[in-house]
């Protein structure tokens, strides 16, 4: 197996002391493979802006270790890490121009002029700047600063690139464009990104994988399919996309797979990676769109009443209230010739089909 | 329905007049009077220093001899000379502390440090006198003789709080994130100092320097207590002619520092809105 571009061991940071402390990271374990595009998602506070700065050097580990490529680097001060970051700021240098900017860090390296002159220019032909190389970063739009800050820390060709939520300065078209560079760039380069975001559609659309932190741990790490669809945590099924909680009393159980009895007294056979035992109750998480509405037929296993419905255009959104208490949204495509078969105050069945119901851990 | 009848009340309710803290009658014939009585002065003094009469209240004719006879005066440029170093000399040493006691202030937050930043202003607040005494008996009590240096010495601890503030102003503009992109991009702290932090704290660091050049170019009541024999600065100097009585002369030599107070002020002023934004 490849050595890990980076890797965290039992890492966590503390910051201040006595009762002003916070544990912004709290024994942080995660490998990240060499050439992937990996994402740190979590709300504000989650602690990933910490990792990400404790990988570039900014601030050092309480306890742990931050591997690059295998190597302790404990110690190793910033400017000595292979290791560049772009900078929720962007942090250009005002008083130089953007080529000025872009070789900054060759400069810094002692490569020579030639070297730094085709290399920044080469790189703002790859974030698409070429022509600007004179102008000051205030004489850029956000975008292009955006991209200068990128090709800054490209141009050093970084083992690995930190990304620290670059685009949320933003607007939504950019921000989209942007996404698409992002991942050309990656692919082009070979470089292995670590990206930090709290917007969970741009996690899904760039990254290879996810990991998914809430109060300075990581909950979940895997693709973004594995992440949308077989969340582990309630946290990660409730942070990323719509999902309906159900809590389920276990009847039988063994080798993976379960018996749980939902709530309205029907049962239920569905697949359980955490081993649990009859008698306890679990939650189960069905997104929206994975669930089906029938007449209030005998194969449904919810039966409510739907109370509001909205339409979206591509699909329309059922809010039913079950009868057994509290609610479940269903999402139905609108194919073609398909009309809205459900009204307002009808009574519904819910079909659960047993791939789309994903037990939770806790 | 009672939204509309709010909405309809809202203009209504601004109409009203109440006090008004911003406007009020006579504020352009206070302000008028306030000025004149600022500065009209002042341009009574530059216009007899070129009065032709000896008796400086009596206007008989246009003339620039006394500038003429005050840069020929010796004591006169003696003075001057004397100023000039110790300006000069004061707002070197005092704007290179200060450049490194502000950087020293935006590392981390630690102890005491909002006291640090009281004890640096504290000399703008404490009456002069009070300074200029203290630091006699100081200087006494050492056994160090009173002369140029002991001046410098003064008037360099004195302007250290004028040169920091701009600096300092400067620096909390400046977004952090600079000095991490510059070591994240391979520059250690010297190199980022000289190419990142110098360059852009450099509008703030003249600017300082400019004030503590002209705070202590026309400072008297320190001078005249810190400054020995053969020292005298040229505000020590001109005290000594007035107490003669009020020449055209003076007027000239007056006139003349005020020329260079407002040419450095003026930098000072260009130079800390300076062109680069952080």
């Amino acid at each position: 197996m490849a050595v890990s571009a980076v890797e965290a061991q039992g890492v966590t940071k503390v910051f201040g002391s006595g009762a002003g402390e916070v544990r912004a990271l709290d024994e942080v374990d995660v490998a990240i493979r060499q050439n992937e595009f990996f994402t740190l998602l979590g709300p504000s506070g989650c602690g990933k802006t910490t990792l990400l700065r404790l990988i570039a050097g900014f601030e050092q580990p309480t306890s742990g270790e931050i591997l690059l490529e295998g190597q302790p680097i404990a110690g190793t001060p910033p400017f000595r890490r292979p290791v560049n970051t772009v900078f929720q700021s962007y942090a250009l240098f005002p008083h130089m121009s953007v080529a000025q900017n872009v070789g900054f860090g060759m400069e810094m390296l002692g490569k020579d002029r030639r070297t730094i002159a085709e290399t920044v220019e080469r790189t703002l032909d790859l974030v698409k700047l070429g022509g600007l190389a004179g102008r000051k970063p205030a004489q850029l739009s956000g975008g292009q600063q955006q991209r200068v800050a990128l090709a800054r820390a490209l141009a050093n060709r970084p083992k690995v690139l930190l990304l620290d939520e670059p685009l949320s300065a933003l607007d939504l078209k950019l921000r989209k464009e942007m996404q698409i560079e992002l991942k050309r760039l990656q692919g082009e380069t070979g470089i292995t990104f670590v990206f930090v975001t709290h917007d969970q559609e741009e996690a899904l659309t760039m990254s290879d994988r996810i990991a998914v932190m809430s109060a300075g741990r990581i909950l979940q790490v895997g693709s973004p399919t594995e992440i949308y669809e077989k969340p582990t945590r309630r946290f990660v099924a409730d942070f990323i996309g719509e999902t309906n909680f159900l809590a389920a009393e276990v009847v039988a159980g063994e080798a993976g797979s379960l018996r749980v009895r939902l709530p309205g007294g029907r049962e239920l056979s569905v697949l359980d990676a955490f081993e649990h035992k009859p008698g306890q109750t679990v939650t189960l998480a069905v997104r929206p769109e994975r669930a089906e509405l029938a007449e209030g037929g005998a194969e449904a296993q919810l039966a409510g009443r739907v109370e509001n419905l909205v339409y979206f255009g591509t699909d329309t959104t059922y809010h039913v209230g079950l009868e057994a208490g509290g609610g479940f949204v269903v999402r139905l495509q609108n194919r073609e010739g398909a009309r809205r078969r459900h009204e307002v105050g009808a009574s519904v069945g819910i079909r659960l089909p047993a791939e789309a119901v994903q037990v939770l851990r806790d | 329905m009672a939204e509309a009848t709010a909405a309809r009340a809202a203009p209504a309710r601004r109409r009203r007049k109440g006090f008004q803290t911003r406007r009020f009658p006579g504020l352009a014939t206070f302000s008028a009077i306030f000025f004149g009585y600022l500065y009209l002065p002042i341009v009574i003094l530059v216009a007899l220093s070129f009065n032709a009469n000896r008796t400086a209240t009596i206007w008989t004719g246009f003339t620039t001899g006394w500038y003429g006879r005050a840069l020929a005066n010796g004591d006169m440029l003696q003075a001057a000379g004397n100023s000039l170093t110790i300006a000069v000399s004061a707002m070197v040493l005092s704007t290179v502390l200060a450049t490194l006691g502000a950087l020293g202030m935006s590392r981390r937050r630690f102890r005491g440090r909002t006291g640090v930043t009281a004890l640096l202003s504290l000399p703008l607040i404490v009456p002069e006198i009070v300074t200029a005494v203290a630091t006699l008996l100081f200087f006494v009590a050492l056994g160090l003789q009173l002369g140029l240096a002991t001046v410098i010495l003064a008037h360099t601890v004195f302007c250290i709080p004028f040169a920091y503030l701009p600096i300092r102003a400067r620096l909390e503009d400046m977004d952090p994130a600079l000095r991490e992109a510059a070591a994240d991009l391979y520059a250690n702290e010297w190199k980022s100092f000289l190419r990142v932090i110098l360059p852009l704290l450099l509008p703030g660091i003249l600017s300082g320097a400019m004030l503590a050049f002209i705070i202590s170019l026309d400072d008297f009541v320190i001078t005249f207590f810190t400054a020995g024999a053969g020292s005298t600065t040229l505000p020590v100097y001109i005290f000594s002619l007035i107490r003669m009585g009020v020449t055209p002369e003076v007027n000239a030599i007056s006139a003349l520092m005020l020329l260079i107070s407002i040419t450095f002020v003026s930098l000072s002023f260009v130079l800390a809105s300076g062109k680069h934004r952080i």
